[in-house]
Formats: structure tokens, C-alpha cells, sequence
């Protein structure tokens, strides 16, 4: 490529140019103002937000929704601190975002300058890793290494901060060639040892199951894991991450595992031989009581993380490698192994069944003859049908969301798993929007959660980005105020939102420049939502005033035992003689 | 059986990355005993030996997870047997004209050396393995210690032994 001579501002931009970069949501401010001039001519998209905390999550919510790297841009100080929880939240979940932040000039770092903080000390704990660039010739590189640290291995949140004189002085503009990183190189493909020994337990057990975390949809492995599936006859649960990365539709699928999985999930991985776990990590919201947790299972796990293997639970069979190469190297090898012995899965089969049958998913109507949360939700599946991409916040809203809604497809179900950010949804269904502007893209929110982050439908309004939001209206904090419920007696500590009127959701919409809808009784349901539906040139908002007393079932109690689980209020699942 | 590792940590000599290191412990609650970094024979790296006190399966954690620090290129975990693992010590111990020379002959017992003297103090250097250090220090306690100031551990693989080389 020839040397140009440029400002490290146009250096910048060039190079998110050159990593691919179309799109991006930031806000402008004073380190980062130099930027923001090559920026103005640049083909990349800018979408100002109207908060920055917006533009990472908008980020998160491209990234998820189309596997590419999501990028945010923000200025020095408050602008970067504003970061700190999308950059968090992508990290816990591993989406690739990159983050460009101004800091002040180099001169004036560590002296407390005005609109100082300093972001990269601050972000080390949250990211995968974080640049600070001083000098304009190493804006290039540090871009062109932050988007291959982001996207390669197990994706996550990098942020590179950049000094203002660095983007204002001249340098001689030089992008990579090739990335080497000396204390960075992944492990793409497990050994054939460890794919041979997976195949041998794989062919041994006789109560196996498929445990599946995000990975999968990570690694864009869902073809290779419905071929595994179905070679193996295991049963599949897919955790909170990895909704639609295995059709809910499968005769195999057992649902979410986890404090609200299903009992079928739940009991399946507890009564297990052998546990196949494909990019997932033992999270304590699956796992419930770790020491108790499948105390009868032999464990495989594949990771591309070696952190992971081993890190909640030891195994007995790593694969460390990219999930998509893993599953397809296992496949032959288990061919192999069952052309000796194929174990006979019937017996674990009927067992299980029993349990599906005998516990699915369900809701009561109030009796009062109110709206129930999980009625709206359902329909709404139902309606917008499995090519739309569903976005939640996090709480009641969020559980139900994951078991009433089906997903079919992967990158259709975006949430916040890990780190569980209240305000996800509306900022991260604009992002998706962005990315996949020929789907239908529902964020379902709770009151509290559309409270702190719905600024962003004015920068949806203003930029021709339609998304339509359901807000799930309970007046309250309702996953915290269910705590309440159940282990603080009923005592209702500042959970209550007050929110059937104030704000005035349809009307906030409104005067945001969407189009405001309500909904109170289960006959206006299908009609709203309807009416979202055909609406495409404005953002919709619809507020669901439902029932606040709905309570999310099954439930696994905070630290509790999966033996444990509840199917509704003091309603433990009755375990029948054939429990294994 | 001891639950002190000793881990030889090769890092990108970049800024920040002591804080990256020290970060990842203090948050993932691993205990530091010490830690000691300096250059290397290639300006482009330092080397961080860090002793930490965990169990087994906890050591393998830490690895793994410090393992994840893109300014980390190599870690060796260091056997006390087939490595070389020093301390230095600085101690300032109080003496009076009747035991200094007890204090200086201690001093030579241990082939430590002394760097400075004062009227009432003679200021001793001591490098050595843990144990060494700590025996030392028992035998000056006595005399009062008026200061003192330690490194943190550093070690290196042994080279090959000969039987090894023409093996």
C-alpha cells in the first residue's frame, strides 16, 4: 500500500475503513473532535446517539445480530466512563466491539485534565484488551490489532484510547499487512487424541446430553451441532446464550437450562452420564449449587477458551479449539466409535420424555381478568414469527421472553446473559436494526428496564431505524419484586415503579417520534401488535399494562440445588419411581 | 505439601503491563507472595516472577487466566529443585562497639556483606533462597533490627546439567 502522508485523525478513519468498519454509533466531543472531521467525509456510517452507554450497546446489538465487529465511539472523561458498562456487558458474553475513545492530550495525561479519566486503567478489569496511543504513527496498527483481538479467539470488548494530539499531528499512514501477536494465538483446532477419547465417552454413555452455550452461535457451528445431535440422539438444552442456535422446534430440544430452564433441561443435565458441552462455561445461573450440580455426569467440554476448561467444573475431556472445527472433527471420529458400539438410548429417552410431558411451560391467567406478561409475549412470537430478531432487557421480561418465544434460527435472540445490564434491549435492538435492516427487530422490555435507556428511540426516529418495542408494564422492578415475594416476606422495598401512567409510555413514544400503542386487555393484544407490525417507516412502542403479581416458573433458587426446583410456588415436581 | 508456586511470567515490555498482571490477581482473588520484574536480555520483554501461594487445581487457573493477557507471552512454572531462586535483602542492625564484631562475623558465616556502617548500626546485604534469608534474620533479630527492606523472589531454570548435555 503506498505511504500517505495524513493527520492521525484521518489515519484513524482510514484504518476502520481498511478493518471493514460500515457503520458505527457514537457521540463527538472534545479529545475526540479531530476525529469527528474525517468522519464527516468518511463512507462509514456515523449514527449519533443520545447517550453513550447507547452506542455500546448499539454496538453489542449489531455485533450479535451479525457476527461482524460492532464499534462505538466516544470522547475522553465522562464519554468513555459511559462505556464502561456496554464494554462489560459485551466482554461477559463474548461479542467482538471495539471502542474508540479521545483521551486528552499526551502532555496533559495524569494531570488531571479537564475531561480526564483514565479509561484504559479503568477498562483493563472489562475487556479483552485496551490500547492507549500517544503517537499517530501507531493508530494503524493498534486499530488493525484491536479488530483481530476483538473477532478472533473467544470475541470480546477491546477499547482503544487515543490522545488528542495524536490525532491531530501528521504521520505517514501504514495499515499491517498481517497481525502477529506474540502472547496471542488461539488454538483453532483440538487434537485428534482428545476428539477420539470424546467419541469413546460419547459412545459409552447411556444418558448423555448436549449441553449448549453461546460458542456455538459464536462460532457459527449450528449446522455441525444439529448433525452431532442428530448422529448422537442426545438430548439438546441450550442455555440463555444459545437460544436459536438449535431449533426450540427439534424433537431432541429440551429447552433452557438454568434458574429458569425448563424441568426437562434442568433434570436432564442433573441425572446425566455424560455431559457434552459445546461453548458453554458452567455458569452458577445453570449450574444452581456447583457442588451438587450433575453429580453423576462425566464431562466433556469444548472451549476455545483454556480458561474455561476446568474453571467451575473438572473434566474429563477438553477439547480446546474453534467450535466449528471441533464438532466437525468429532463427527467422523463418533462415526467410528459407533460402528463398534451404539448405545441404546431409549431407556434415557422415555425418562426424559416423561418429565417433558409431565412439566412443560405454562402460565396461569389472572384471575382478575388482567393482561398476563407471558400471553402478550407468546403472541408476539407467534406473530413476528421466527425470522424476526427478539431483543430483551434483563429481568421477568427477559425469562419469559426466553421460554415463550420460539427460536429457530441463530442471532435471532439477543440478550444481556452475563452480566444482566438493565437498559440492553432498546439501544441493542437499534444496533441490530442497523446491521440486519430487512428484519423485523421486537426489543421486549420491562418498565424498569425501557426507564433507563429508551433516549435512544429519538436517534431511531431520527435516523430510519424502526424498530418496534414491547414494554412489558408490570409497575415495578417485577424479577426483583418476585425475590421480594418469595424470600423477603412479601416486603416490597423500593421495587414499585409506579409506571402505569407515569411516564405515559405511548405518549413518551410519542414524543420521541415513534408511534405510541397500548395495550390493557388480551383482546387489544393481537391488534397492537398487528399494528406494530405494518408500521415501517417509525419506531413503534407499545406498552403492555399487564398483571404485576405473574411470577417466573420453574425457578432453581439463588445457590440452591437443581434438585431442587420448583415448578411454581412451594410446587416441587414429583419424581416419579423411574427417576434414575 | 507447599501451596507457594513460583511462576517465571515473560511480558511484553509495554506500559500498563504490571497493572494488567497485579489487576488480574487482586480481582480473581489470587494471593501475591511476591512479585519481582525487570528487563531482559531483549529490550522488547521483561521477565515478572511472581510467587503465589494456591492449590493445585487454583494453579492452573491462574496460569490459564494470566495465560489470556495478550501482553503475556510465556509462563514457566519454576521447580525449587531444578531452579535458581534468590532474594535480596537489605537490613539495618543496630550494634554497639562490644558486638559489632559478633554482628560482622555472622555477616561472614552467611557470606553476606556489609555496606555500610554507622556509629550505632551497620547496614548488612544478603542474597540467598528464602530460607537462607530467613535464617539469617533470626540470628540478627537479637541485636535489634532498625530497618529493613527485601525484594521480591527471582529465578531462572537452571542451565542443563553435563549427564543431561551429552546424554
Amino acid at each position: 500500500m503506498s505511504k500517505e502522508e495524513m493527520t492521525g485523525a484521518q489515519a484513524l478513519v482510514k484504518s476502520l475503513e481498511l478493518a471493514g468498519v460500515d457503520v458505527m454509533f457514537g457521540i463527538p466531543g472534545g479529545a475526540i473532535l479531530p476525529a469527528y472531521d474525517p468522519i464527516f467525509d468518511s463512507k462509514i456510517r456515523h449514527i449519533l446517539v443520545r447517550h453513550e452507554q447507547g452506542a455500546g450497546h448499539a454496538a453489542t446489538g449489531y455485533a450479535q445480530a451479525t457476527g461482524r465487529v460492532g464499534v462505538c465511539i466516544a470522547t475522553s472523561g465522562p464519554g468513555a466512563t459511559n462505556l464502561v458498562t456496554p464494554l462489560a456487558d459485551a466482554q461477559m458474553d463474548s461479542v467482538p466491539i471495539v471502542a474508540i475513545t479521545g483521551q486528552v492530550s499526551s502532555a496533559a495525561i495524569g494531570t488531571d485534565a479537564f475531561q480526564e479519566a483514565d479509561i484504559r486503567g479503568i477498562t483493563m478489569p472489562v475487556t479483552k484488551h485496551n490500547f492507549l496511543v500517544t503517537n499517530p504513527k501507531d493508530i494503524p496498527r493498534a486499530i488493525a490489532e484491536a479488530f483481530y483481538i476483538a473477532e478472533s479467539g473467544r470475541p470480546g470488548a477491546v477499547l482503544v484510547d487515543i490522545a488528542k494530539d495524536a490525532l491531530q499531528l501528521n504521520t505517514t499512514f501504514e495499515y499491517p499487512t498481517s497481525i502477529k501477536l506474540a502472547g496471542y494465538n488461539p488454538v483453532m483446532h483440538p487434537t485428534d487424541s482428545s476428539l477420539r477419547d470424546a467419541a469413546a465417552l460419547i459412545a459409552q454413555s447411556t444418558s448423555p446430553v448436549l449441553y449448549v452455550g453461546g460458542g456455538v452461535i459464536k462460532a457459527n457451528a449450528y449446522k455441525e451441532l444439529l448433525e452431532l445431535a442428530e448422529l448422537s440422539g442426545a438430548p439438546v438444552v441450550t442455555t440463555l446464550m444459545a437460544l436459536g442456535s438449535f431449533p426450540d422446534s427439534h424433537p431432541q430440544h429440551l429447552g433452557m437450562p438454568g434458574m429458569h430452564g425448563t424441568v426437562a433441561a434442568v433434570t436432564a443435565l442433573q441425572k446425566s452420564d455424560l455431559l457434552i458441552t459445546l461453548g458453554a462455561r458452567f455458569d452458577d445461573r445453570v449450574t444452581g449449587k456447583l457442588s451438587t450440580f450433575a453429580p453423576h455426569a462425566k464431562i466433556i467440554h469444548a472451549d476455545i477458551d483454556p480458561a474455561e476448561i476446568g474453571k467451575n467444573r473438572k473434566v474429563d475431556v477438553a477439547l480446546l479449539g474453534d467450535l466449528k472445527n471441533t464438532i466437525k472433527g468429532l463427527l467422523p471420529e463418533l462415526k467410528s466409535a459407533f460402528k463398534k458400539s451404539k448405545p441404546d438410548l431409549t431407556g434415557w429417552w422415555k425418562t426424559v420424555n416423561e418429565w417433558r410431558t409431565q412439566y412443560p411451560l405454562g402460565f396461569d391467567e389472572p384471575d382478575d381478568g388482567s393482561l398476563s406478561p407471558q400471553y402478550v409475549i407468546q403472541r408476539l412470537g407467534q406473530i413476528a414469527g421466527p425470522d424476526a430478531i427478539y431483543c430483551a432487557g434483563v429481568g421477568q421480561h427477559q425469562m419469559w421472553s426466553s421460554q415463550f418465544i420460539n427460536y429457530e434460527k441463530p442471532r435471532t435472540w439477543l440478550n444481556s446473559g452475563g452480566l444482566g445490564t438493565m437498559g440492553y434491549a432498546v439501544p441493542a435492538a437499534m444496533g441490530a436494526k442497523v446491521g440486519a435492516p430487512d428484519k423485523v427487530v421486537w426489543a421486549i422490555d420491562g418498565d424498569g428496564c425501557f426507564q433507563m435507556t429508551n433516549q435512544e428511540l429519538v436517534t431511531c426516529a431520527l435516523n430510519n431505524i424502526p424498530i418496534k418495542v414491547a414494554i412489558i408494564n408490570n409497575e415495578s422492578l417485577g424479577m426483583v419484586r418476585q425475590w421480594q415475594t418469595l424470600f423477603y416476606n412479601e416486603r416490597y422495598s423500593n421495587t414499585e415503579l409506579h409506571s402505569k401512567r407515569i411516564p405515559d409510555f405511548a405518549k413518551l413514544g410519542e414524543a420521541m417520534g415513534c408511534v405510541g400503542l397500548r395495550a390493557e386487555r388480551k383482546e387489544d393484544v393481537d391488534r397492537v401488535i398487528n399494528e406494530a407490525m405494518a408500521i415501517n417507516d417509525r419506531p413503534v412502542v407499545i406498552d403492555f399494562s399487564v398483571h404485576r403479581d405473574a411470577m417466573v416458573w420453574p425457578m432453581v433458587s439463588a445457590g440452591a440445588s437443581n434438585d431442587l426446583i420448583t415448578v411454581a410456588r412451594s410446587l416441587a415436581p414429583v419424581w416419579d419411581s423411574q427417576e434414575l | 505439601m507447599s501451596t507457594k508456586h513460583t511462576l517465571s511470567v515473560l511480558v511484553e515490555n509495554s506500559p500498563g503491563v504490571l497493572a494488567r498482571v497485579s489487576s488480574l490477581f487482586s480481582r480473581r482473588g489470587y494471593n501475591i507472595d511476591s512479585l519481582a520484574v525487570g528487563p531482559t536480555e531483549d529490550p522488547k520483554t521483561s521477565r515478572m516472577t511472581i510467587v503465589i501461594d494456591v492449590e493445585g487445581h487454583a494453579l492452573e487457573q491462574v496460569i490459564a487466566q494470566l495465560d489470556k493477557l495478550i501482553n503475556v507471552i510465556s509462563i514457566t512454572q519454576l521447580d525449587p529443585v531444578t531452579s535458581v531462586q534468590r532474594e535480596l535483602l537489605l537490613v539495618k542492625v543496630a550494634t554497639t562497639p562490644e558486638n559489632r564484631s559478633q554482628v560482622l562475623e555472622t555477616v561472614q558465616l552467611f557470606r553476606a556483606k556489609v555496606v555500610d556502617v554507622a556509629q550505632d548500626a551497620v547496614t548488612i546485604e544478603a542474597t540467598g533462597n528464602a530460607d537462607k534469608i530467613a535464617a539469617l534474620l533470626r540470628v540478627l533479630e537479637p541485636y535489634g533490627i532498625k530497618e529493613l527492606v527485601q525484594s521480591g523472589l527471582v529465578a531462572m531454570e537452571r542451565g542443563l546439567r553435563l549427564s543431561e548435555k551429552y546424554n
